[in-house]
């Protein structure tokens, strides 16, 4: 069973991806909760420009994606040297980048899920809370809010998983640097091309499936809490 | 306080153009679907900006066009019971209640919960989610959510609409509870004659977005010329009546009012207390003589006051009984044939069976025993 033990570079590859998913994931949350309000609810100018905006990373090649990354956030970049000067974030060939690139990509499925439950929401709920007294950010924290639980949650895991398998625009943003911005895509990737990669290619496979399933199966049981304290029968 | 209401809005098919005042008390605005009721309500409740016009309670001016003052709707503190009771989903029916209490300016003590609780019966179901409930409680617990926030006023969006005829019985009983024991002022739109009449002090009858009449239940319902819109099948007089005894033998009570002696059958109510007694037009029958060999048991003396206008084979009569109103719906050819005109005697005949309990409102309601629940089943 040796062969199936993980090196210590592949384990820091593991760790690298979680932390790059976790972190591309709950950086997006409040941002996605925020777009995805404002494109169920809001009425503006601009409105399907936004809505189109969120879901090009969707359409277009992840190398497209990564490419305008790199010259937006890149160390030159006109975002990234204000971020650099200001406040000293850095993205370029940085795992922050990578997870910059992951939440980009998972961003537009994080905000089709919640916008899709806020649009299920039934605002007469809502004008009845505002009858009570709670005013508009107090009707969305404490009616809105706890209606889209679930859709969250969907959100999440579907942008988590988007930024668990993101190969194309992290390593054409930040490239493939052991320990810094090689996630496990990327990982199986430098496996597959050199001789004698296919041991540890298919140990990474493994683990990338059991993360996939731990997390749907974590989906399910949450979800599915969130329905029983909604009473939906 | 005082509800003073100027509005015109543009609503779907026609304009709504309503302007009225009325005082504390239970106020129903009446009229069929469609007449602008909700609207009317949700233009109170601050849901509905209108185009044009002021709406004030008290001295405290809620909309006014003319000087931009528009008060959002979490700051009108007026408790809204909804058609369908739009309870919170997500919260039990203890935290739906107190949901209001989070943003109640003097919140609600601590005994309010208990004496709302305990004024609606809902202490049983307080640790429930709104999906276990029936329909009859979901709404008594969105009257008790509404009561906690502290309205200055409290509307009801006919509550009692998406209810089948036993709970609605079951609720009835609570709103006029409501009525009787909170000083809070209540607007209830309904187009159920029924529920009006018993619950009502006043009337709003409205039609096609306009303001029909206005005025105390009784005198509304007794006129002739509204019965197009009161709705003349359902139509009929309220009559004032206090219980002055039971027959046990023939399980009978007897009530007396001014145009005279009525029997029902039997009441579970106390001797002595009033109560209101819907008597529909078309149960009511007219003789120009006392009639003997009569198996009907109320006849009731009087004379004619005014006929309805006379086309069509039915016409309405009013009556005057001992300075109380009746109505009757008789045939033009019955009319005729007796050579009934303003001023000439009658006698009004009504079977006491036609009288069953659904034709009474009042403090009996809330006194009833189980039997006497039970022998409604």
């Amino acid at each position: 069973m040796d062969w199936m033990t993980l090196s210590p570079e592949e384990w820091t590859a593991v760790r690298l991806s979680l932390k790059v998913a976790l972190v591309a994931t709950l950086v997006s949350l409040p941002f996605g909760v925020a777009v995805a309000t404002a494109l169920a609810r809001g009425r503006f100018w601009g409105h399907s420009l936004l809505n189109g905006f969120v879901l090009l990373p969707l359409i277009l090649p992840p190398v497209v994606t990564g490419y305008v990354l790199l010259i937006l956030f890149g160390r030159r970049g006109p975002v990234g040297s204000f971020l650099a000067d200001h406040l000293g974030i850095v993205f370029s060939f940085r795992w922050t980048g990578a997870a910059l690139a992951c939440g980009v990509m998972g961003f537009p499925l994080m905000v089709r899920a919640i916008r899709l439950s806020i649009e299920a929401v039934d605002m007469r709920l809502e004008e009845a809370a505002g009858t009570l007294g709670a005013s508009r950010a107090w009707v969305f924290l404490t009616v809105t809010l706890p209606l889209i639980v679930p859709g969250i949650i969907t959100g999440m895991i579907l942008c988590f998983a988007k930024a668990m398998g993101e190969f194309g625009a992290t390593i054409t943003f930040v490239s493939n640097i052991p320990g810094e911005t090689q996630t496990l895509p990327s990982a199986i990737y430098t496996f597959t091309q050199v001789p004698g990669g296919d041991a540890g290619a298919l140990r990474l496979t493994l683990v990338s499936v059991a993360i996939a399933m731990l997390a749907l199966l974590a989906s399910e049981l949450m979800a599915r809490s969130a329905n029983r304290r909604l009473d939906i029968e | 306080m005082t509800l003073a209401i100027d509005i015109r809005h543009r609503l779907g098919s026609f304009p709504l153009d309503a302007r009225f005042e009325t005082g504390s008390g239970l106020i129903a605005l009446f009229g069929r679907s469609g007449s602008g009721k909700t609207s009317i309500i949700n233009i109170i409740a601050g849901l509905i900006r209108p185009e044009q016009g002021r709406v004030t309670i008290g001295d405290t001016v809620l909309v006014d066009t003319a000087r931009g003052i528009f008060v959002p709707r979490h700051r009108r503190r007026i408790g809204y019971v909804f058609q369908e009771g739009r309870l919170f989903p997500h919260l039990t029916v203890r935290q739906n209640l107190l949901y209001g209490r989070w943003f109640a300016p003097q919140p609600a003590a601590r005994d309010d919960l208990d004496r709302v609780v305990d004024l609606l019966g809902i202490g049983s179901v307080l640790e429930r989610r709104p999906g276990r409930l029936s329909g009859g409680e979901k709404q008594r617990v969105a009257i008790g959510r509404a009561l906690l926030a502290s309205p200055r006023l409290l509307l009801m969006d006919e509550p009692l609409a998406s209810l089948d005829e036993a709970r609605k019985a079951e609720i009835l009983p609570y709103i006029e509870r409501l009525r009787d024991q909170t000083r809070v002022p209540i607007v209830y739109v309904s187009h159920s004659i029924a529920e009006v009449t018993r619950l009502a002090s006043t009337l709003v009858l409205l039609s096609e977005g306009k303001v029909a009449a206005v005025g105390p239940t009784a005198e509304i319902m007794h006129r002739l010329d509204l019965f197009p819109l009161t709705g003349r099948a359902e139509a009929g007089a309220v009559v004032e009546a206090r219980v002055e005894r039971h027959d046990e033998r023939f399980a009978l009570t007897e009530l007396r009012s001014r145009a005279g002696l009525w029997r029902l059958p039997r009441l579970d109510v106390p001797v002595g207390a009033r109560l209101r007694l819907r008597v529909r037009a078309r149960d009511v029958m007219l003789a120009k003589s006392a009639p003997t060999d009569l198996s009907a048991l109320n006849v009731l003396p009087g004379t004619v006051a005014d006929i309805s206008a006379r086309d069509g084979p039915i016409v309405e009569v009013r009556l005057d009984c001992g300075g109380e109103a009746l109505i009757a719906r008789l045939t033009r050819y019955s009319v005729d044939r007796l050579g009934l005109t303003a001023g000439t005697p009658v006698f009004a005949l009504v079977k006491s069976v036609a009288l069953d309990r659904r034709s009474l409102s009042g403090p009996m309601q809330a006194e009833r025993s189980a039997d006497a629940e039970a022998n409604d089943m």
